[in-house]
Parts: C-alpha cells; sequence; structure tokens
C-alpha cells in the first residue's frame, strides 16, 4: 500500500500509520467511536510482518499502565480511547509525563460529561491541555483536522514525544475518527532493533546489558527539595517545546474583517460557513491551532490585527476561547459559537452566529 | 464541479455501503471525497444517513445543512432532508411507504420504485445499486461507468466480487428508472 | 578489633547478596520483605539473570525494591503493576520480568491487572507479599485481614457484615488457565526461607520456559502494622494467617 491513494477512515488510518510508523505496541481497549483503531490492528496482524505487539487490555486503565510499562522499556507504544476512556487513564498519563517517557494517545472525543454520548465534541480541550491528570505537566496536543492529518500526526506526535521525552495526545473528535477520505500512507519504516533502542534510550528499563548502572524508571521523590528539581526540569522542557513545537493554519485572514478560530474537524465546517459569509459580504478568515498545547499565541495575536472580532468555535461550552483570550488580551471583542452534546453545528449556523454576536 | 449528497434511510438498507461505493468511485476518477455517516449503535431499522462530497477541489467540511442531491428512502428521512436540498439541486425518493409526497417546485423531484426494481432483479441485496443507478442518471457530474466497477471492487470484500455483475445489473436499473 | 577484621573472607559462611545494595533499608525491623528481597536478589543472580531482568516495583512498602535489588526497574502506579510488565515482557519478551506486589496491590485496587495478567498467561513471575495490612499508609486493613484482626480501619477488629470476607486471590489465581505455578509460602524460619527460595527458582524457571504465569505468595508479617515485637508478630503469623492462608503448591504444572 505504500504511498497508495486509498479512502479510509480516520480510525482505520491511524492503525496503518502506526504499523508503517515502526510503533512497537498497541494497548487498548474498545469504546466508540475509535474501536476500528484495535479492530484494524487486529486485522492487519502486524506481529505477524513488522513484529509490532497488539494486545486488547482489560481496561482502560491497564491499556495505559502497559503504553507506561512499554514506553520505560524505550520502545515506541501507544493507546486509544474516547472521551471517558481517557478520564480512565488519566492517572497513568500523569505517571507517563512525570517518568519523562514517549509515548502517543489517541482521543477520538465524543459528547460528555459522564457516560454522554458517542457522536462528536471537543469538549476535553481542558482536560488535554491543562493536563488531565495530577501535578504540572503537559502533553503536546495534536489536533488533526482530516484523515490525513490523523496519518501524519502519528508520526509527528511520536518524534516529538521521543525529542522531548513527553507524552504526546492526538486530540480527534467523532467526525475526523469516523469520516472516510482520501489519504496517503506513509511508506513502512522498519522497527528499531532492541539494539538501536538500547542506544537511542539509555535510561530505559532493558536490562542491566553489559552489567551497566541500573536503570530506575520512577516518578517518585520522596525529597521535597529533588522533586522540586524534577518539576523544574519538567518546566524546562514545556518552556522548550513552546518555543519551538507551535503548529497552526490560517486561511484567508489577511484580507478578513473578521477571524473565526476552530480546531479539528470544526474548522473546516467554518470553511464552508466562511464561503457562506462571503457571499453575504463578510469577510472572514480561519485561523486553525493544530498544536492546542503548545498553543499558537503570538501567532493568533498577529492573525488578529486590524480585525473586528473574534469567534472561537468548538464543539464544547467554551474551552479554547480562553486560551484565544489569553493571547489577544482585550484588544478586541472574542466571543463564543458552541454546539454540545453531540450536535454538530452546520456551516450557516456559524455564519448566523457570527452576524447575531460580533456584526 | 462539487457534488454535495447526502443518502438517508433505515439501517439495513444499504444506506452506508452505497455511499462508501459512490466515494470509492469517485476516489478512482481522481476526485477528491469524503464520506461521514451519522454513526450510531443502529445497524438494522433505525435511521441511518451518510454525507458524500465528490469535487475536483480540496473538500472543506464534511457536515453540510444544504445538498446538491438528497436520496431520502423512507418517510422519516424525506421529511428531514427535502427542505435541505439547494435551489435547483435533485431529490430522489424511493415511493415505497411514502404517504407524504414531497411539495417544492424549486428543485428536481425523482420518485422512484425502487424496491419495486430490486424484487424484478430478485435479490434484495441489489437495493442500493439501484438506487445508485437512480443516482448516476441524474447527477450532473458523470462518474464513468468503469471507475463505479472500480469503485465497486474496492468498497467490497473479495468474497463478495463474484456479485459485481449483479451490481452492475442493478445500477442499470436504476437508471432506466428516471424519466428525463 | 575492628569489624573488617572479623568479616575476613575465609571466616565467611553466610553474605550479602551480589545484587543486594549495601544500604540501610527503609523497613521496620522484623519486616519480612527484607528476607524476600535478599531472596529474590540471590535467585536473580544464581540463575544468571542480571543483566536480562527487569522488576515492575508497586505502591506500598515495596515501592523501593528499585533501591535494594540491583537490576532495573520499573515502578508501578497503585495496583497496575501486572499490566506494566505484562507491555515489559511482550516488548522484550527475552528478558525476565517480574512484579513485586503486596495485598492492597494485589487484591485490591489492582485485582483485574493481576487476574487478567495471570489470566493471559503472561510469562511473568508475580511475587505477593501478604501481611494482611497496609503498612507504608498506617496499617489500615487490606483485603486480606482476617475476621476479627483490629487496624487502623477496622479498629475493633473485622466484621464480615461490615467489611466482608478475607480475599485468597492465590486460590483465584490457581483456577485460571494462564498460571502454571501458584504457591504460598513465609519466611519465618530458616526451613520456610529455604522453601520460598526454591520456589521463587521454580517460578523464574517457568518463565525462561514461558509456562505461563507464576505467582509466589508469601505470608508475612507487618509487626509495626500489627503493634507486636516481631518474635510475637511471627508466632501470630503462624497462629492464625496460615490457618486462612495455609502454606503448601497450589499448582504446579
Amino acid at each position: 500500500m505504500t504511498g497508495e491513494v486509498t479512502l479510509m477512515k480516520g480510525n482505520e488510518a491511524v492503525a496503518l500509520a502506526a504499523i508503517r510508523y515502526g510503533c512497537d505496541g498497541y494497548f487498548g481497549y474498545p469504546i466508540t467511536p475509535q474501536s476500528e483503531v484495535l479492530e484494524t490492528l487486529e486485522a492487519e496482524m502486524p506481529w505477524e510482518t513488522t513484529g509490532m505487539v497488539v494486545l486488547q487490555a482489560e481496561s482502560e486503565v491497564a491499556a495505559i499502565n502497559m503504553v507506561y510499562g512499554g514506553a520505560a522499556t524505550g520502545k515506541a507504544v501507544m493507546t486509544s480511547s474516547s472521551s471517558p476512556g481517557i478520564s480512565l487513564k488519566q492517572e497513568g498519563i500523569s505517571y507517563i509525563a512525570a517518568a519523562r517517557l514517549p509515548a502517543l494517545i489517541l482521543n477520538v472525543m465524543r459528547g460528555g460529561p459522564g457516560l454522554g454520548t458517542i457522536q462528536p465534541s471537543q469538549a476535553d480541550y481542558f482536560q488535554a491541555t491543562k493536563g488531565g491528570g495530577h501535578g504540572d505537566y503537559h502533553l503536546i496536543v495534536l489536533a488533526p483536522s482530516s484523515v490525513q492529518e490523523m496519518v501524519d500526526f502519528v508520526a509527528l506526535g511520536f518524534d516529538l514525544s521521543f525529542k522531548y521525552l513527553t507524552p504526546a495526545m492526538i486530540l480527534a473528535d467523532g467526525i475526523v475518527g469516523q469520516m472516510m477520505e482520501k489519504v496517503v500512507l506513509p511508506p513502512q519504516r522498519p522497527r528499531r532493533t532492541d539494539e538501536e533502542v538500547k542506544k537511542q534510550c539509555p535510561w530505559a528499563a532493558t536490562g542491566r546489558t553489559g552489567l551497566r548502572k541500573r536503570n530506575v524508571v520512577t516518578s517518585l521523590e520522596m525529597e521535597p527539595a529533588l522533586m522540586e528539581v524534577n518539576n523544574h526540569k519538567l518546566q524546562a522542557v514545556y518552556h522548550e517545546i513552546e518555543q519551538n513545537e507551535t503548529r497552526w493554519e490560517a486561511v484567508g485572514v489577511e484580507d478578513a474583517d473578521y477571524l473565526i478560530v476552530a480546531f479539528g474537524s470544526v474548522a473546516r465546517i467554518c470553511e464552508k460557513a466562511r464561503e457562506q459569509a462571503a457571499k453575504k459580504g463578510i469577510k472572514t478568515g480561519i485561523f486553525r491551532p493544530i498544536t492546542l498545547w503548545p498553543f499558537p499565541k503570538e501567532e493568533l495575536l498577529k492573525a488578529a490585527q486590524g480585525k473586528k472580532g473574534i469567534l472561537v468555535v468548538e464543539l464544547n461550552a467554551g474551552q479554547m476561547i480562553e486560551d484565544v483570550r489569553l493571547a489577544v488580551h482585550d484588544s478586541l471583542p472574542v466571543e463564543h459559537f458552541g454546539r454540545l452534546g453531540g450536535i454538530i453545528p452546520s456551516p450557516s449556523e456559524i455564519v448566523d452566529a457570527l452576524q447575531e454576536k460580533l456584526i | 464541479m462539487t457534488e454535495e449528497i447526502i443518502i438517508a434511510g433505515f439501517g439495513g438498507q444499504g444506506v452506508l455501503s452505497m455511499g462508501k461505493i459512490l466515494a470509492y468511485s469517485g476516489l478512482m476518477d481522481d476526485k477528491e471525497v469524503t464520506w461521514f455517516p451519522a454513526y450510531g449503535p443502529e445497524q438494522r431499522g433505525g435511521t441511518a444517513n451518510v454525507t458524500v462530497v465528490l469535487s475536483d477541489e480540496k473538500i472543506s467540511s464534511p457536515v453540510l445543512d444544504a445538498y446538491d442531491i438528497v436520496i431520502a428512502l423512507n418517510q422519516q428521512s424525506l421529511d428531514k432532508f427535502s427542505s435541505k436540498v439547494k435551489p435547483e439541486g435533485v431529490l430522489i425518493y424511493d415511493t415505497n411507504g411514502i404517504h407524504k409526497p414531497p411539495t417544492r417546485d424549486d428543485i428536481r423531484v425523482f420518485p422512484i420504485d425502487a424496491i419495486g426494481a430490486t424484487l424484478e432483479i430478485g435479490n434484495p441485496k441489489a437495493y442500493n445499486m439501484v438506487v445508485m443507478g437512480a443516482l448516476l442518471e441524474v447527477m450532473p457530474y458523470k462518474i464513468p461507468m468503469e471507475m463505479v466497477v472500480k469503485g465497486l471492487k474496492k468498497s467490497l470484500p473479495e468474497r463478495y466480487h463474484n456479485l459485481i455483475p449483479l451490481n452492475e445489473q442493478a445500477i442499470e436499473k436504476g437508471r432506466s428508472l428516471i424519466k428525463h | 578489633m575492628d569489624i573488617k577484621d572479623i568479616i575476613k573472607e575465609e571466616n565467611k559462611v553466610y553474605a550479602t547478596p551480589h545484587l543486594l545494595e549495601e544500604t540501610d533499608m527503609h523497613y521496620c525491623p522484623g519486616c519480612s520483605h527484607g528476607v524476600v528481597h535478599k531472596l529474590v536478589a540471590e535467585v536473580l543472580h544464581e540463575m544468571g539473570l542480571t543483566e536480562t531482568t527487569v522488576g515492575v516495583s508497586p505502591v506500598g512498602c515495596a515501592v523501593f525494591a528499585y533501591n535494594y535489588i540491583d537490576v532495573d526497574w520499573v515502578e508501578a502506579a497503585h495496583g497496575r503493576a501486572p499490566a506494566v510488565a505484562t507491555a515489559v515482557k511482550r516488548l522484550w519478551p527475552d528478558n525476565t520480568v517480574f512484579t513485586y506486589q503486596g495485598d492492597g496491590d494485589m487484591a485490591a485496587i489492582g485485582t483485574a491487572e493481576s487476574i487478567h495478567a495471570a489470566n493471559r498467561g503472561e510469562n511473568i513471575v508475580m511475587i505477593f507479599v501478604n501481611n494482611a495490612i497496609y503498612g507504608m499508609t498506617g496499617g489500615q486493613m487490606a483485603p486480606t485481614t482476617l475476621i476479627g484482626q483490629k487496624t487502623a480501619t477496622t479498629p475493633y477488629g473485622r466484621r464480615v457484615d461490615l467489611n466482608g470476607h478475607p480475599l485468597e486471590i492465590t486460590e483465584l489465581m490457581k483456577l485460571l488457565d494462564g498460571t502454571c505455578y501458584v504457591t504460598r509460602q513465609a519466611v519465618h524460619t530458616p526451613a520456610a526461607v529455604r522453601k520460598t527460595k526454591a520456589a521463587l527458582k521454580k517460578a523464574f524457571q517457568n518463565s525462561l520456559e514461558k509456562k505461563g504465569t507464576s505467582v509466589v505468595e508469601v505470608v508475612s508479617t507487618c509487626n509495626s502494622g500489627w503493634k507486636m515485637s516481631p518474635e510475637a508478630a511471627n508466632k501470630w503469623m503462624a497462629e492464625n494467617m496460615f490457618a486462612k492462608y495455609p502454606l503448601g503448591d497450589l499448582k504446579d504444572i
């Protein structure tokens, strides 16, 4: 399938992208709307080809702790789930972040809170970007708006998480997970050999080869002064990520009077709304943060210069809008439009909201 | 060219797979495509719909509120989506079980007896390809039939490839239901 | 005379195991953990597994096992050691992987992970130190606390109507098709220590032979938590714990 253009769901594409990246292990538990990830992996049987381990765990909790274990040995490991399952994983994610381990986590968001609905949502923005578990930590959060980005962000997420030894999350939603569109899969990369893993990750718990000093992967430090040092080290990494890794996309921003800020699949609905608004003589531009953490605040501030207002469109009650407001200070009006509980707004609703709230 | 299409009906009518075959046919013809299902636990009997967009350009929203073509395969779908056909657009509906036909006069409406035609073919699984035939006949974008056959091959598991001639026959039957 | 003059190589009949760090342990005097650690260190070294072993330590008193036994370690979240070990083993199938868990870890918060790892027959060794109390958090009830036993959260003794029954997780492990060896031992006498060492050896050998999951329970004392002298704790264990948790192999295939 190398380089072949094909049609597939975002969830299926993630599975194939993981195999092609040379991912060493996937651990997951079924939950709608992302079960196709595990199903596709089980059908592909990568253990027969690349040697990748695939395991259906007994729970989301077990799955994330398998990821923690695998990551602690230097392997490229991942899990996927949807909102309620991601809540269950938070303790493990905090451990992975605290122990400075690389890992990839996919959240195909559905409507909450609670058991909620299986329909698409973006209501886990706070959880993903502000540290959903306990303690001061961040994830690198990537928000795909297409099936192709679902594929591309598997490699990007792994690469960044290994570069900074910080877990990365692909924060998708039910639309990107369930929709099919054209996608180009990357060529198959070989998995790293055990020797390469040991060389790349000298900190990993791989056994004391050559009777080297023992490696211990832990987040525990009983001495507060040392624990503060550990925290400062983490913060230094986060600072570096904020300096280097913001990603965003802007469409028609320069000529626009109004800015629409949206992430993930919603940004595409907003593009349609932009076309409809243009027919009414309203000039809008779209600013799409691709990294939700680090948030592209400086770039957004630049894009907002000279605009009459910003509409933030999200499938939630107003989460990213806080980061948008922090980014642009009080330089222009910032309003929110969101649908909740799994309802997807139509392009014309977005245009109506823009007119009603800002014009 | 951009065709924004929604296919809506009962689960079990082959709505999602028809959308998939349509999307694959477009893909085979080098078009940009998106396929977005209103997914849910319904496997059979519940409502199901899928939005398919075929275009020469990069597709923005996979979710729409107005369509070039609406295909409604039951009364609920007709009620829900007939108002969402763009002016000058196309509405295809299966007349079986319809007690409240559409009333719009600013669109092109094609009532078809897809169930009757399927019964004539003799295989109920061919139903969605009969509907597909009607769609291909009226859609301004003409997908070459060889691309549709390629699309069928891509979207059907290999064990069903022996059914491709039946599907082609059903598509032809569906085309013949459209009275220009 | 200096102590070094006494401890000369030629005088030695007993030494610190090669893989046991020469450091003070944080365990209370009289605690069984020290002996179990010593046995694990001895067995791994004697079996030549130093370079290929990864231990998974729990949350509980044994959280710092990684400070004492000189192999690679991953410190797991409370109860999740078997899930962590599952991945460590599956991703490095030639390595030897063991969990070291207390009763809370194995039989309360981590019951699901323990049962399912064993049920999958992961080729790991699960060492289960059962002292019928939560030592680290200050002596609260464990799932294995005996009926009538006083703890910080059962100050008048454990009652069935309030707290349910002591959980025989090792008996549950025996029922699972994934386990090849399930045994219950103790370390309160030299004979018991020798038996436990033999059990650990067999368990690690099973892992090398990929026979499935081996579970070695060690019925242990927590004299601090039980508020007894070490000697009295050993006696209390023999008189009370062994009735509920009888020693011996439950399964060996």
